[in-house]
């Protein structure tokens, strides 16, 4: 078996990906980027509507900073985030932003004067500021209190992805397209690169690296109706529970997206209705405002997809052929609005439904979208139990989403946890705890077993066939582990998944085609992609409350009192059926925002008694402070700027703002 | 409302090129498949559906299924398109499938348009050259005309999906030819007052005919582009900036 080796060995060419790969490089270390396809096919590339970062350019971001993100991303994940990472966060996305603008991606501007907007219906002219013009725009988003989602039209993730990777490019990063890590290296909770496979030649091949980084996003694909890309099966997160000592976090929090167009599952970006659409039933009633007096079609989207489907339930739906669905109506922004701004929806609307949403209502329903669960590792990226193995963007659970994310937080994600784990990657790289000592027998053995493992599936007959199993999984998961969620549903999944699981260890192929197989892949896929699927049902069925996406009927309320915690999944051995599960809990009393009510969704829910002592130290913190700016408050309650790398420790500069010179 | 058109259950037969140059035995041949056409039938789902029931050596490529990743571009009867968004309802009953020509087969539909794209990248430099390629990010950004952001981004909408590349009599007779989705790039650097590279610089890259010179302007690359880049145009327009550089090296040289 051909040996490669590298500094760094990332898997996966998205964003993150290729950041983390572009700050690693910058710093001297040798780096290889695996793709499954050309990486800017990666479905980065998907994300439409814009990337969060407090600017506070455009007139309805005015007043925005670090600390308004900071909450409304809180907020959004139902208290479940990691708020030292979310800090982190809201400090770097601006800085992501300014980095790639100056890279070239074209972002909308701000154009002095004024300016028509639909707000709540309403056409309203805004006056937008001489001293703005010509900086980074920005656009309304859920579970936002300003409009701060930076945006190229509706192919924002396209730009980003285009312009890094061709800084890669620029950067001569190789980048081995069509190859597949299909287990990871290890022992003794060490992680020393992987077994990879070459999609076209099928040889397998082993990559020794000091530093491994998985960023190949979500999983999205373990249910039938998803937005995910076709590629989005989560085998990067797989292999890592394969290890049995990588862990993975929160696997139950699925997010919804409230406008998946029916029945396609495409997804039509949030900027619909950040823009101004509106959401209407059969009798195209606009039915948000009946649930979400305040936030309307603009609450987080756990929330609003939530609202969509009670609202189907409770018969308002209107019906086509292939089944129930609500409207989205956009007709209301304008021809021109459409035409510029949200031209790829105009696209899919035309390709995949035959309609025009300048003069048609489009189709919609809830369709799973994001993986707010992945690898479990600390603020660096760096996972704490299989050392030299380290995760970024959807593909990680650092774990700054909590429950939920929030619309535009994702491709923010990507590239920020791309420029703070690249440089701690760099950091590791540069120390001698990166240092390893590997023997051959260890490469050869993990090889060999991967090998054995792909002849027994080509070699086997009688065995059922990948797809049939794939199948099953796929709607089991959508029938049974989705919005609603209740302990039968749940049971069913699990024992479903179960049995999908141990009748994947039997599949034999129908083909023995040489080299591009594509029914092998689907096998070795779909027996990893039900160890996820199980961890998700499992650890939903196991998690008794509702906090943000994971919403069960029969637990109805948020309960910080007993569930204030992160799920962890480990897979014991290669004949288990079920992940093992423990609980990490988050600390309120370490938290700057104790937990308290969202501002949208239900208002009920049962208190940790840590949350009133925290609030009322933390009142007496300010009160003592006597602060003068916002910084040093911020500092007194969650000190995180020692977190960040050196380099990325700087205040941001704002209009209007100062003190951060 | 928007009902979806009802479409009849036609009898689709698919007749698709086999070829797996990973395997010494396998020989290119049209391989037909049977289908019924479902409601809202796309390429990307008839394809899977052969593959998952009838055939499960078949080759293609998909990502995203919604237009926008430019994996899935294939010749549909004869002209490149975007597979994954072509409806089977706009063809006859009979659909000859065959993979991209130009680009290196992999296997059946599936051809290497990332070696090539990537190629091309790094022969273009397909990037903003500039001092400010690290920038202080704790700054302000540069500021920059609003309709010059969307003027760039009109052109950056390319998804090298390689339909112009298909489409172009001079790719297929020149190997070194960098189409239309290569010239297209250097006009949009061309318009980014971020890229500090002059006509100069660009004409090195593309001032011969394996560049701007080499279009025949046919104009396959503006008719297929399923993303309706105004190709032709900005080949035109390179082309012209192009000769007068061509010319004031002619002068300068004399």
């Amino acid at each position: 078996m051909q040996i490669i080796q590298t500094d760094v060995l990332i898997i996966g060419g998205g964003l993150a990906g290729l950041r983390v790969g572009i700050g690693a490089k910058r710093r001297g270390h040798d780096v290889i980027v695996l793709s499954l396809v050309p990486p800017k096919r990666s479905h980065s590339a998907a994300a439409q509507g814009g990337m969060q970062a407090s600017l506070a350019n455009c007139l309805k971001g005015e007043g925005d900073n670090e600390d308004v993100h900071f909450a409304d991303t809180v907020r959004g994940s139902d208290w479940g985030a990691d708020q030292d990472v979310v800090r982190m966060f809201v400090n770097t996305a601006p800085k992501a932003v300014r980095e790639l603008a100056a890279w070239g991606v074209p972002w909308n501007r701000v154009q002095r004067g004024e300016r028509s907007v639909i707000i709540n219906g309403e056409r309203v002219a805004l006056q937008e500021k001489d001293t703005s013009h010509g900086l980074i725009d920005a656009r309304d988003f859920g579970g936002t209190k300003k409009w701060r989602t930076s945006y190229v039209a509706d192919g924002t993730g396209h730009s980003m992805l285009y312009t890094m990777s061709d800084q890669a490019i620029a950067q001569s990063i190789p980048v081995h397209e069509r190859t597949e890590a299909i287990a990871l290296i290890h022992a003794d909770g060490r992680c020393y690169g992987a077994i990879v496979r070459n999609l076209i030649t099928g040889e397998l091949i082993a990559y020794v690296a000091k530093a491994t980084c998985v960023a190949t996003g979500g999983f999205g694909r373990i249910y039938r109706v998803s937005t995910n890309a076709v590629i989005n099966e989560g085998i990067g997160a797989a292999i890592a529970l394969e290890t049995g000592s990588a862990v993975l976090g929160n696997m139950e929090a699925v997010q919804f997206h409230p406008t998946g167009i029916f029945p396609a599952g495409i997804l039509v970006t949030e900027g619909c209705r950040g823009d101004g659409g509106l959401l209407l039933d059969r009798e195209l009633h606009r039915f948000m405002p009946d649930y979400e007096p305040d936030k309307k079609e603009l609450a987080s989207r756990d929330v609003v997809s939530r609202r969509m489907e009670q609202h189907i339930a409770a018969g308002h739906a209107a019906r086509s052929r292939f089944g129930e669905h609500l409207w989205l109506d956009i007709r209301l922004l304008g021809r021109q609005h459409i035409d510029t701004k949200l031209r790829e929806v105009k696209e899919i609307c035309h390709y995949f439904l035959g309609i025009d949403p300048v003069e048609e209502l489009i189709p919609v329903r809830p369709a799973q979208h994001y993986s707010m669960g992945g690898i479990r590792t600390d603020h660096t990226g760096h996972s704490p139990t299989l050392r030299g193995l380290f995760s970024a963007g959807e593909a990680a659970c650092w774990d700054m989403h909590g429950f939920n994310r929030l619309g535009g937080n994702s491709v923010a994600e990507t590239v920020v946890a791309g420029m703070l784990v690249g440089e701690y990657v760099a950091d590791y790289c540069d120390s001698a705890d990166s240092d390893i000592t590997i023997s051959s027998a260890l490469i050869r053995e993990t090889g060999a077993r991967q090998a054995a493992a792909l002849r027994q599936l080509a070699e086997r007959s009688g065995g059922e066939h990948a797809y049939t199993l794939l199948k099953e999984m796929q709607q089991t998961m959508t029938d049974n582990v989705g919005i609603f969620r209740d302990q039968e549903r749940l049971q069913t999944a699990v024992d479903q998944l179960q049995a999908l699981l141990v009748r994947s260890r039997h599949l034999s192929l129908r083909n023995q085609a040489r080299g591009a197989n594509p029914e092998l892949v689907a096998a070795y896929r779909v027996q990893k992609m039900l160890k996820l699927a199980v961890c998700v049902a499992y650890g939903a069925l196991q998690r008794t409350e509702s906090r943000g996406a994971h919403y069960r009927r029969d637990f109805p309320q948020r309960n910080d009192r007993d569930w204030l915690n992160r799920t962890l999944a480990v897979w014991p051995g290669e004949e288990a059926t079920l992940p093992t599960l423990s609980y990490e809990d988050i600390a309120i009393m370490k938290m700057e925002l104790p937990p308290g009510w969202r501002g949208y969704g239900d208002k009920d829910y049962i208190d940790h008694p840590d949350t009133p002592r925290r609030a009322a130290e933390i009142e007496q913190l300010v009160a003592q402070l006597d602060a003068k700016d916002r910084f040093s408050v911020q500092r007194a309650l969650l000190p995180y700027e020692h977190l960040l790398p050196g380099r990325y420790r700087g205040r941001n500069q704002r209009l209007g703002e100062s003190g951060n010179d | 409302m928007t009902d979806i058109i009802e479409t009849s259950h036609r009898r689709l037969s698919f007749h698709i090129l086999r070829y797996n140059p990973q395997d010494e035995s396998s020989k290119p041949t049209m391989q037909t498949f049977h289908l019924e056409e479902a409601a809202g039938m796309t390429l990307f789902v008839a394809l899977t559906e052969i593959r998952e029931q009838q055939d499960a050596s078949l080759n293609f490529d998909f990502v995203c299924r919604a237009g926008i990743c430019g994996s899935c571009a294939m010749l549909v009867n004869g002209k490149p398109a975007l597979a994954c968004r072509t409806l089977t309802r706009d063809f006859g009953a009979d659909i000859t499938l065959t993979p991209l020509p130009v680009f290196k087969l992999i296997s059946d539909l599936s051809v290497d348009t990332g070696r090539w794209m990537r190629d091309m990248s790094e022969r273009l430099e397909t990037w903003v050259h500039g001092s400010d390629v690290d920038p202080d990010v704790d700054r302000l950004e540069e500021r920059m005309e609003p309709e010059l952001a969307q003027q760039i981004y009109e052109l950056e909408r390319c998804i090298e999906c390689g339909c112009c590349v298909a489409a172009c009599g001079t790719a297929h007779m020149r190997q070194d030819f960098v189409g239309a989705v290569g010239l297209n790039k250097l006009a949009r650097f061309r318009l980014d007052p971020r890229d500090e590279r002059e006509d100069a610089d660009y004409y090195e890259l593309v001032g011969d005919e394996s560049g701007v010179f080499g279009c025949m302007t046919l104009l396959g690359c503006e008719d297929m582009c399923p993303k309706e880049l105004p190709l032709a145009g900005q080949i035109a327009f390179l082309r012209r900036k192009m000769a007068a550089q061509g010319m004031v090296k002619k002068v300068s040289k004399t």
